[in-house]
């Protein structure tokens, strides 16, 4: 075995550490963009347009200014502002939950706006209060429309996260690129680095199809066992990402 | 309550308008407790509109909608004029109509049963168990007792405007508003839900207003029809009336080519 | 606390500035290699042979799924040997490859069936097909989508500060730690980042909705 796998394996503990820490800066970041992106994403629906321009204004502010200079800056400039200082992980799940919550909200609001009008007629002849008519009529639907979405921003933030590294986060991209300063094997470091996430990748997308899965069958749609194995399509049309 | 004497449903001088376009243009017209009445119309006539605004899915431009002697969608200001209502009070109105829609509208992600039962659990606060049996005999009344289980899309389209009465029906309201609900229907399945429509008519004191292309339905279901063209009442009277002896020329060339 | 520095910050915003170019430039360079392989990728994608296209799709599907910052540390250290800014730009320009294919693959796709039978049945060959035939057609439907990628891939270029290129943010990161400034420089540089975004985003949703999408 090469030295750079038997080093590898030696730091097991350290790796698994760092494994851990992108797992829970992936799946906090990525529930508190959940959390968000609901929101935002209905705020962005109400009638008032007080809440429609706060819910714009969030939205194309962590949009417009660059994920990587939102994390440095809660990382370094909050500090010295406020006196406030958050550990590395916690400014990676708020810098990801903020950035992919802006995301999302288009989703959200999207895919409520794409259920037919015709719902929410229904809903409201048979006088089911407002907030019922959105979470036994609209929500439902729209959720199944949000999945795919959903998915692909689950997987940007996946990739995000080794940017943890640079605010001395120890994810698995810092322990990795320390067996690989110890052993030298450049290539060889980086390309397992790459295989990890790539694996993370397709697992987290599956999980996904699962869900997916479930909430079509609730819907009464019936899909084959081949749909679970689906990798992502890119978000081609939109080209957003 | 103001129950009995007046109209149940009166429309006084009634507006709608979509920016400059006028649909329905200072409209009058009643309806009693208990009858049957049939809109009839070239389309764009605004006949659906009244549907619409009757079950607020819409507001009036102007004028007043009374129902059962109380504004529709208005409410008493402090000086005595009306203003128009909340949605508080819009969802008192709205508990005694009911609508069945073109396109069934019926909530994919409920099964059949859940369909039915969902407004009488949390509208009404009728006890589940209570509401189910009730669904139940709905279902069987409709024809569709084997199908509880099943999902929307799993019926055909005919299926669902069944369980779609069945569900309108569940909230027990006086009015029932009918809005072409045979329309997407294929041929062969538009005389089964007529039917069940007619049996509900004659078996039942619920006052329908129905909007609708079959005209053998107006004959035989109503006991008013109603002609509109441009956003108003051009001629009204019994089926007889206005099928076998009609007195406008508009009403004329209309059955010419529809019947 | 010691609140925000207004001289710190007019000190730090022509630095930042001369940073912002080589941001520009990064972003413009590396979305004509996107926009070139990508291109190229698609068509490969349309090959007869699964020879070709299973390989393609899974080494786009990789590039894709894993992520940018490792790619760029990776490449850097590899070649490095090569000019940073040049290392750049190829991965940035790879990476988003790796999605404008699909959106030229979507393009492609929506060029009528009768397209390509009327091109077999005047006998043009293949080349003649694409190039007068398909690919304009194809094009002019994915110009919002590469708009937005572009769009990403100039959110993303503070990557590059990590190998050492100085674009904005290596600039930022610099003032910062010179001049114990970090809150002046990194929010000037999230401001920047703001106006030259949110501008362009707009205008791709106006060619959006014009072309209608």
């Amino acid at each position: 075995m090469s030295d750079f796998f038997s080093t590898l394996l030696d730091e097991l503990p350290q790796v698994r550490a760092g494994l851990w820490v992108t797992l829970q800066a992936t799946v906090l970041g990525s529930l508190l963009a959940l959390a968000l992106s609901f929101a935002l994403g209905l705020m962005a629906g109400s009638r008032l347009l007080l809440v429609r321009g706060l819910s714009r204004t969030v939205v194309e502010f962590f949009r417009g200014t660059s994920l990587y200079i939102q994390l440095f800056w809660l990382y370094y400039a909050m500090p010295p502002l406020t006196g406030y200082e958050l550990t590395p992980l916690l400014c990676g799940v708020l810098a990801f939950g903020l950035n992919y919550g802006a995301y999302g909200s288009e989703v959200v609001r999207g895919a409520v706006n794409s259920v037919p009008r015709g719902q929410y007629e229904a809903a409201l002849a048979l006088n089911l209060a407002p907030a019922r008519r959105l979470r036994k009529v609209i929500l439902p639907q729209a959720w199944v429309q949000m999945i795919p979405s959903f998915t692909n921003l689950l997987i940007q933030l996946l990739k995000c996260t080794p940017l943890l590294w640079l605010i001395s986060a120890a994810d698995l991209m810092t322990v990795v690129q320390q067996v690989r300063d110890r052993t030298g094997e450049t290539l060889t470091a980086y390309l397992t680095l790459l295989a990890a996430y790539f694996v993370l990748a397709y697992a987290l997308t599956l999980l996904m199809n699962l869900l997916e899965r479930n909430a079509k069958r609730r819907l009464g749609l019936e899909t084959g066992p081949g749909s679970l194995f689906r990798t992502r399509g890119a978000a081609a049309a939109g080209g957003v990402r | 309550m103001t129950t009995g004497v007046g109209p149940l449903v009166r429309f006084d001088r009634v507006v709608k308008r979509y920016g400059d376009h006028v649909v329905l243009d200072e409209l009058d017209f009643t309806v009693r407790r208990g009858e049957h009445v049939t809109l009839i119309g070239p389309s764009g006539s605004g006949k659906t509109t009244i549907l619409r605004l009757l079950m607020t899915l819409e507001k009036v431009s102007d004028g007043v909608i009374w129902v059962d002697g109380s504004p529709l969608s208005h409410v008493r200001a402090a000086n005595g004029s009306l203003k128009p209502a909340g949605e508080k009070q819009l969802r008192e109105s709205r508990k005694k109509i009911g609508m069945v829609f073109q396109q069934f509208n019926l909530f994919p992600n409920m099964k059949v049963l859940q369909n039915i039962t969902e407004a009488p659990v949390s509208v009404l606060g009728m006890d589940r168990d209570e509401a189910e049996s009730r669904a139940r005999e709905l279902l069987d009344l409709v024809g569709l007792a084997g199908k509880t289980d099943a999902h929307p899309s799993q019926l055909s389209g005919g299926q669902q405007q069944r369980v779609a009465i069945a569900r309108a029906l569940a909230m027990r309201p006086e009015i029932l508003l009918l809005d072409e609900v045979t329309s997407a229907l294929d041929p062969e399945l538009v005389a089964g839900v007529l039917d069940l429509l007619s049996d509900i008519a004659r078996s039942t004191d619920i006052t329908m207003l129905c909007v609708t292309h079959e005209m053998n339905f107006a004959r035989d279901v109503s006991e008013k029809v109603l002609m509109f063209d441009a956003g108003r009442v051009v001629e009204s009277g019994t089926p007889e009336k206005i099928f076998s002896d009609p007195e406008h020329e508009r009403t004329r060339e209309f059955l010419a080519a529809v019947l | 606390m010691n609140g925000f520095d207004w001289n710190a910050a007019g000190d730090a915003l022509p630095l930042l500035l001369e940073g912002f170019r080589v941001t520009l430039l990064a972003t413009v360079l590396g979305t004509l290699v996107a926009a070139v392989l990508g291109l190229a990728v698609a068509v490969a994608g349309r090959a007869p042979s699964r020879l070709v296209t299973l390989p393609v799709r899974a080494v786009t599907e990789f590039v894709r799924s894993t992520p940018l910052l490792v790619q760029l540390v990776g490449a850097a250290a590899v070649f490095s040997s090569v000019e940073p800014l040049t290392v750049g730009v190829v991965v940035l320009g790879v990476h988003y490859a790796a999605y404008t294919s699909e959106v030229y693959r979507a393009g492609i796709d929506g060029v009528p069936r009768g397209q390509w039978e009327a091109a077999r049945a005047l006998s043009l060959p293949a080349r003649r097909t694409w190039q007068a035939v398909i690919l304009p057609q194809a094009v002019r439907n994915v110009l919002p989508a590469l708009g937005n990628y572009a769009v990403s891939m100039f959110k993303e270029t503070p990557f590059l500060a990590v190998i050492t290129v100085q674009e904005m943010v290596f600039e930022a990161r610099r003032y910062g730690a010179e001049h114990f400034a970090y809150t002046e420089a990194f929010t000037l540089a999230g401001l920047v980042f703001l106006v030259a975004s949110y501008p362009t985003s707009l205008l791709m949703r106006k060619l959006e909705k014009r072309l209608g999408h």
